[in-house]
């Protein structure tokens, strides 16, 4: 983590294979993000990868320098998210919204 | 829900609105452009009778099915559908003890080219926001009842993915083909706020 993206996230590196447990990140920017405000400082776990995209945050406010990340499918409990329900959301996020979760922390 | 929100959709309209004559003022877009392009895209697209071909191709050819639940952008450009698009398309599948249902809680992002325009209530601050939170009870207002135990997965879609039902073929359907099997297919079917 000695580098860091234009918004001060991690870069991103293809890091969360299918299955890892990851918190998202608690911003709240001034600008677009596509990581919606219920799903934040949230647990879930990795689907999978969906593939490579300019990260948002960065190409909405139309800077030319938004780095291409990972984005994955992760799936979180309603529970997690809610307090309460026995469903399942799953969100499209980009990597640098993630960071690992371990089991220890738990 | 079910009728929409009509006072949402009058200030959406009345936004739309002024952002068009905004842009007509300064000079970027003219509405006769603004025409041709609405007009050329739903010539493209424009029916929800798209996404039930690619349902009643799945439910009669397993091989196409597993493709379109690996690939879903893939498989539906072997129909020809989504050809150009840089959206990815993942179908999601129903079966009988589970259920899934497509919202998009930051906008209102949908798969435009398989369904056609999306119905008002889908864009409505009050499907959005409470989807995510209590989907039975919204789909039970839908008229959907489900039973307790089925499991619930809702797919917040965004700008980069687009998410398509693939809805649980009905008992019966057996000796149907697949243009009986795609009538039996509906719009709300495929974003999951009605079975089939």
């Amino acid at each position: 983590m000695t580098d860091a993206s234009p918004d001060g996230f991690p870069p991103g590196t293809d890091r969360f294979p299918p299955g890892t447990r990851v918190r998202t990140y608690r911003h709240d920017p001034p600008h677009h993000t596509r990581l919606p405000r219920y799903a934040r400082g949230k647990r879930g776990v990795v689907v999978e990868p969906e593939g490579p995209d300019e990260l948002a945050d960065v190409s909405a406010q139309g800077r030319g320098d938004a780095p291409v990340e990972q984005i994955y499918a992760v799936r979180f409990e309603a529970r997690d998210l809610w307090g309460e329900g026995d469903h399942h959301v799953v969100l499209d996020l980009w990597e640098s919204y993630l960071e690992e979760d371990p089991d220890d922390e738990r | 829900m079910t009728s929409g929100d009509h006072h949402t959709d009058a200030t959406i309209a009345r936004r739309v609105r002024r952002l068009e004559t905004l842009l007509e003022e300064k000079g970027l877009i003219t509405g006769e452009r603004l025409d041709e392009a609405i007009d050329a895209f739903l010539a493209e697209s424009s029916s929800p009778a798209n996404g039930a071909r690619v349902v009643a191709r799945a439910w009669t050819d397993d091989a196409y099915r597993a493709r379109l639940l690996a690939d879903g952008t893939a498989a539906v450009r072997e129909l020809g559908y989504m050809e150009g698009s840089f959206q990815r398309l993942r179908v999601v599948e129903n079966t009988a003890s589970r259920h899934n249902v497509v919202v998009c809680t930051l906008c209102s992002c949908y798969p435009l080219r398989l369904l056609g325009p999306s119905p008002s209530w889908y864009k409505s601050e009050a499907y959005r926001s409470r989807v995510v939170r209590e989907p039975r009870e919204v789909l039970r207002e839908f008229g959907l009842e489900l039973p307790a135990g089925t499991e619930i997965t809702v797919w917040d879609s965004s700008a980069e993915t687009r998410y398509l039902v693939l809805p649980h073929r009905p008992e019966g359907s057996e000796g149907l083909g697949e243009e009986e099997l795609a009538a039996l297919v509906t719009r709300n079917a495929l974003i999951g706020t009605a079975a089939v």
